[in-house]
């Protein structure tokens, strides 16, 4: 094995790289932000909805969580224009990364949406609350306690899922890696760097959420 | 010679002192009951004494053996000679009833199984289970469980047995079959340090009382003498307690 | 294009493609199964060297804890690609099958190891305590006393990882390795239209991932109760 390791040539790349990584953390954010949107519409068609909302639901849940995400971005890239339909890549991750992500939050927040007491409920409502109200007022701070755990550790899976976009030639932080080994054949080095900045974004995803739980619920919860 | 000799032991639960300076003496075949207020290192004693929480200094000494509670192959010598039975009974939850008693004796003892296996039945007939060999824990009572904690610990061939707070856990209307059980070890003269909460059980079986506070021995002496004519303020108070309780 | 892909349904369904497909598909199985067994494995083995106590321990205790830390804080097509690269450099031909098994078991041992160890630590500590007093070495307690008990609290959650990770294997395409994800690029660039291509991709994995989704709320199911035995 002739190879030696080389990491001062790409320490020119460090820069290019971090900028990357800030890009893949706000790829994260928008597409959680939507996500968890679409897993509460989700959670409360399944909960709430009539036979056939409930059916759509399904449907969407088992569709996006039963196919990879890579996939689904390469479908909504590549077989969507064939219908007229046009993205730019980065489009495309953030639509791919959002309905995947949105199909797991759905099944997450239909359980927080199960651990609600029924007793609780049978008080709201005579307390004359309307639906939106009792989701309002009683179903999203509870679910909110209960769900912290998984919907963070949700959210620094999707960390790690953004470096799908690279793939795609989107300029994050795994796209960068790939342009830098493109042009500097330091692979290995490179890749090695990158892992760390992942970590060092899932660490600080962590810490943050930490200071939230801790906060909003006065205590550590995250198990990430 | 003492059977058991404990000298100014000293232990600490997480930077907290647990037990400060206690000292006791077993004699052969002799009974020690240890009571006292909950929190007073009781049961502490008795996991410092198998080895499950390490004491900070002090000395124990087995039969004129000082016990070296860092060193694993003393430790092992210890345990072979002492046996302990929970609170909570700690039966294996994956084994049936007579793999539960068989499995140190073989496995660890390395004796025959069907020697073993024999003993065992005979152990069970004794505590009355006879009839339960193949039933699991979460089949069993408390009562039932507790009974296949102390053949477990018999068929380990304990020189000294240890009992700690045999049945706390117990519905009151099980409690009895256990104590008729130690009652009859009592009888066949086995060396016992007992924790118990059951007042009119410790002063009829015991040799001795001691009675633990705040991590120490406050007073011993006979039972007639810890529940008649305490000395110390502590045991008066805890002599008055139990008896408005009852 | 609903004419076009009328056009091309016949050239694409066809004996030969379907063959291609099936066998791309067994090879995603095989990554997903050899991944998630092989992580099991190592990932139990993790667990045995972070739960040892004791002074002696501390070195491969803190190896197993970085390990597991690390690994699953990297995305998992960084790792297939330092795998890939790092394969280059060992001058030998491994096949980028083998490759990608190795990167993908890297990732599966360190998520294992976490639902192993909270498997672990779910079984009553009181366990311990009387097999410690029985003279049982931690070992013996372990494989005798702990994971006996340890498998039912282990097992949901680690269908729910392997359910995960069949998907995670699709980036074992970007290697080149033939499985189901790599098929879709092979058929698209022998010019068959995304849609027929990346379509039927989707439903082989639909076909393969949900009924073991099935499986897997069945299982749940069937351990939530606390039997005991």
């Amino acid at each position: 094995m002739q190879y030696t390791f080389q990491f001062g040539q790409i320490t020119r790349y460090l820069p290019d790289l971090l900028a990357g990584a800030l890009i893949s953390l706000e790829i994260a954010f928008v597409c959680f932000w939507g996500a968890l949107l679409i897993g509460l519409l989700g959670a409360m068609a399944l909960h709430f909805g009539g036979v056939w909302t409930r059916r759509v639901a399904r449907a969407y849940v088992a569709c996006f969580t039963n196919t990879p995400g890579l996939v689904q971005i390469y479908f909504i890239y590549f077989a969507l224009p064939e219908f007229g339909i046009l993205f730019s890549s980065l489009q495309a991750v953030i639509i791919g990364i959002t309905l995947n992500a949105g199909g797991y939050l759905t099944l997450i927040l239909k359980s927080g949406f199960l651990s609600v007491h029924r007793n609780e409920l049978d008080a709201a409502e005579v307390m004359g609350m309307s639906r939106l109200q009792l989701v309002r007022y009683i179903i999203v701070p509870h679910i909110a306690r209960v769900l912290f755990p998984p919907i963070s550790n949700k959210f620094i899976l999707m960390v790690l899922g953004t470096a799908v976009a690279g793939v795609f030639g989107v300029e994050d932080l795994m796209g960068r890696t790939i342009n830098a080994n493109a042009e500097s054949f330091r692979a290995i080095e490179l890749l090695s760097v990158t892992a760390c900045l992942y970590v060092a974004m899932t660490i600080l995803a962590t810490l943050v959420l930490a200071a939230v739980s801790l906060l909003c619920f006065g205590r550590r919860r995250s198990s990430i | 010679m003492p059977h058991l000799e404990i000298t100014n032991l000293d232990a600490a639960y997480k930077s907290q002192p647990v037990l400060s300076g206690v000292s006791l003496s077993v004699e052969k075949g002799e009974v020690v009951s240890l009571i006292g207020p909950s929190g007073s290192g009781k049961s502490t004693l008795l996991r410092v004494l198998v080895g499950l929480l390490p004491p900070r200094k002090g000395t124990v000494v087995l039969d004129g053996t000082p016990v070296d509670y860092s060193d694993q192959r003393s430790l092992r010598a210890l345990r072979d000679r002492c046996a302990i039975v929970f609170q909570q009974f700690n039966l294996f939850r994956n084994m049936d009833v007579l793999r539960n008693v068989t499995i140190a004796p073989v496995k660890i003892k390395k004796r025959d199984r069907r020697e073993v296996e024999a003993e065992a039945e005979a152990l069970l007939a004794k505590v009355g289970l006879g009839d339960k060999l193949r039933a699991y824990p979460s089949e069993l009572s408390g009562g039932q469980q507790q009974r296949v904690a102390i053949a477990r610990a018999l068929a380990l061939r304990p020189e000294i047995l240890l009992l700690d707070e045999v049945t706390s856990a117990l519905d009151p209307e099980l409690v009895q079959e256990v104590l008729d059980i130690i009652r009859l070890l009592v009888g066949e003269g086995m060396t016992m340090l007992v924790v118990s909460h059951e007042m009119g059980f410790v002063r009829e079986v015991s040799s001795r009382v001691a009675l633990m506070s705040a991590g120490a021995i406050v007073e011993i002496g006979s039972p007639a003498q810890i529940f008649d004519a305490p000395k110390t303020e502590r045991a008066k108070d805890f002599v008055a307690k139990i008896l408005r309780a009852h | 294009m609903w004419a076009r892909l009328a056009d091309e349904a016949p050239r694409f369904f066809t004996y030969y493609n379907g063959i291609f497909l099936l066998q791309a598909m067994g090879a995603t199985l095989l990554l997903s199964l050899g991944g998630c067994l092989a992580g099991s494995f190592f990932g139990l083995l993790l667990v045995l060297l972070r739960k040892t106590k004791g002074a002696l321990f501390l070195v491969p205790r803190a190896l197993a804890w970085g390990f597991v830390e690390f690994f699953r804080r990297v995305p998992p097509l960084v790792v297939l690609l330092l795998a890939f690269f790092a394969s280059n450099l060992v001058k030998m031909d491994v096949s980028l099958f083998l490759v990608a098994l190795v990167a993908l078991t890297f990732v599966a041992t360190a998520f294992m190891a976490e639902i192993i160890r909270a498997g672990i630590e779910g079984v009553h500590p009181n366990q311990w305590d009387s097999a410690a007093t029985m003279n049982f070495g931690y070992l013996r307690t372990m494989l005798t006393i702990i994971l006996p008990q340890a498998w039912k609290i282990i097992l949901p959650p680690a269908f729910s990882f392997f359910l995960l990770f069949v998907k995670d294997t699709a980036f074992a395409s970007q290697l080149g390795t033939l499985e189901l994800t790599y098929a879709g690029k092979v058929l698209t660039s022998r010019g068959f239209t995304a849609v027929l291509s990346y379509g039927s991709i989707l439903v082989l994995y639909f076909a393969l991932s949900y009924p073991l989704a099935r499986f897997g709320a069945w299982l749940e199911d069937r351990l939530a109760p606390s039997g005991n035995h």
